[in-house]
């Protein structure tokens, strides 16, 4: 049954991607990824992971407000003709690629409804799972993963936000700093 | 900019504390129920952005001045060294969770998981501030208006 | 069968990385190929029937490790998403630039405006 519905799900994703990618104005291809977004929020929340179906609603309108932010006031038609045809043979070959890849490392998982951790020995989930609330003190085994056991993925990944920052502030501050040589400001 | 939807500007108006009310929750909760600093810290910036939509920069600077949350972006990362800083000197370990011991509380209560709740509320200040200050940075620069205006410009003229 | 229908959202997500010519097409396909990946990330820890890694009371603690899913992707997936937030805040703030400096999304144009400036 919920193999069932996610696939009804995932097929939602899969049109709304294509549609994404290939609708003629801006806007609509901002709301079609938005729909990408929001199907997977549901996919999660049938996965057993109500954390990252918050997170992934929240994230995916804040997403949302960004995309429309380049995309409003600029012209919404696209200019582009459709791609070359050299370049569409390329990316066909190197979906190929890609697909045979993935086709290789499916063999190294279980079937669907089996987790990993089932057929490893020594797994670490199985440690988490089993000890984690007498370790950390935390109900959620998901928060205390992330927060006690694998801290130093999250000290990491506030690194990444804060450059984020960072360079958000650099790139759109009204005026750039005084460079000597050929600057980027005379080109507009 | 000026001629704002009343609509728009009371509902906001009214909304965003309960927004802001359930990202703390998020925030505070989220060691026992679904939630955690993330989406919490997500969900409390999104309460600003709401301002800073639906009623312009000067309203949402108004509730989170600039300097305030810069200093806001840099505390939560420097609590959450500290946390970890102080498990390091406590127990020898980086990221030890010293304060289980100290306070153990019961399970499946506020007062549960020492300093994974310390953790949350770091992380959750700090995103807050990132991603506020991220959609201020991406309003200041008004791209498409000048550049629309140059090429009605051209067309008129 | 799920495993193939994420491969195909992450195939749909390359073949438009690599044959679109806007900057904001490009932005989307790097968010398909995210929203991809983190969903093959977590099915692969989901268990039949599985119940969600959080304990609500003392008597599911016994039975949480035959009855939840996996809690370690769900946390890794957890970064991956914030991270994905501010990559695309990064790639947002740069593409504002790149249309501030050349008043186009279109790579080819711009292509065009860099290589008429060297000359």
């Amino acid at each position: 049954m919920t193999e069932s519905l996610l696939a009804l799900i995932l097929v939602f994703a899969i049109i709304a991607a294509s549609v994404a990618l290939y609708t003629d104005e801006l806007l609509s291809a901002v709301i079609a990824v938005g729909a990408v977004g929001f199907s997977g929020s549901i996919a999660y929340l049938l996965l057993g992971a109500p954390d990252l179906a918050i997170t992934q609603i929240v994230v995916e309108v804040v997403s949302l407000v960004l995309l429309i932010r380049v995309t409003i006031g600029v012209g919404l038609r696209l200019t582009s003709g459709p791609s070359s045809r050299k370049r569409i043979t390329a990316a066909g070959a190197a979906l190929l690629a890609v697909f045979a890849l993935f086709l290789i490392s499916l063999k190294t998982f279980a079937a669907f409804g089996t987790p990993v951790m089932e057929r490893i020995q020594g797994a670490p989930s199985v440690f988490y799972i089993e000890r984690g609330l007498e370790l950390t003190g935390a109900a959620n085994l998901v928060t205390g993963v992330l927060l006690d056991f694998r801290a130093y993925d999250t000290l990491g990944e506030a690194t990444v936000i804060f450059t984020a920052v960072l360079g958000g502030l650099i790139l759109l501050r009204r005026k750039g700093r005084k460079n000597t040589g050929d600057s980027a400001e005379d080109a507009g | 900019m000026k001629n704002r939807s009343l609509i728009t500007v009371t509902v906001s108006r009214w909304v965003s504390p309960f927004i802001f009310i359930y990202g703390l929750h998020l925030i505070l909760y989220g060691h026992i129920t679904p939630g955690g600093g993330f989406p919490g810290g997500v969900v409390l910036a999104s309460s600003f952005i709401l301002a800073l939509l639906a009623r312009g920069r000067e309203a949402a600077l108004q509730r989170l001045p600039y300097p305030l949350a810069k200093r806001l972006d840099a505390t939560g990362a420097i609590i959450f060294l500290l946390t970890a800083l102080a498990g390091l000197a406590v127990s020898g370990i980086f990221f030890e969770n010293f304060l289980l011991e100290i306070i153990p509380g019961t399970p499946m209560r506020l007062i549960s998981s020492g300093t994974v709740l310390v953790n949350n509320a770091a992380i959750g200040i700090k995103v807050c501030a990132s991603v506020f200050l991220i959609m201020l940075f991406l309003s200041v620069l008004r791209v498409g208006e000048d550049e629309q205006i140059r090429t009605i410009e051209k067309e008129e003229g | 069968m799920l495993y193939y229908l994420t491969c195909l959202l992450f195939l749909i997500g390359v073949f438009g990385l690599l044959t679109q010519r806007n900057i904001v097409k490009l932005i989307i396909s790097v968010l398909i190929i995210e929203n991809a990946v983190n969903l093959f990330l977590v099915l692969s820890g989901y268990r039949e029937g599985g119940a969600a890694p959080i304990i609500t009371s003392v008597t599911s603690q016994s039975r949480i490790s035959v009855v939840s899913v996996d809690p370690f992707p769900q946390a890794m997936v957890m970064t991956s998403i914030v991270i994905g937030l501010s990559v695309l805040a990064l790639m947002t703030a740069i593409a504002l630039r790149i249309y501030h400096i050349y008043g186009t999304y279109n790579i080819d144009e711009i292509a065009a405006k860099i290589r008429e400036k060297k000359e």
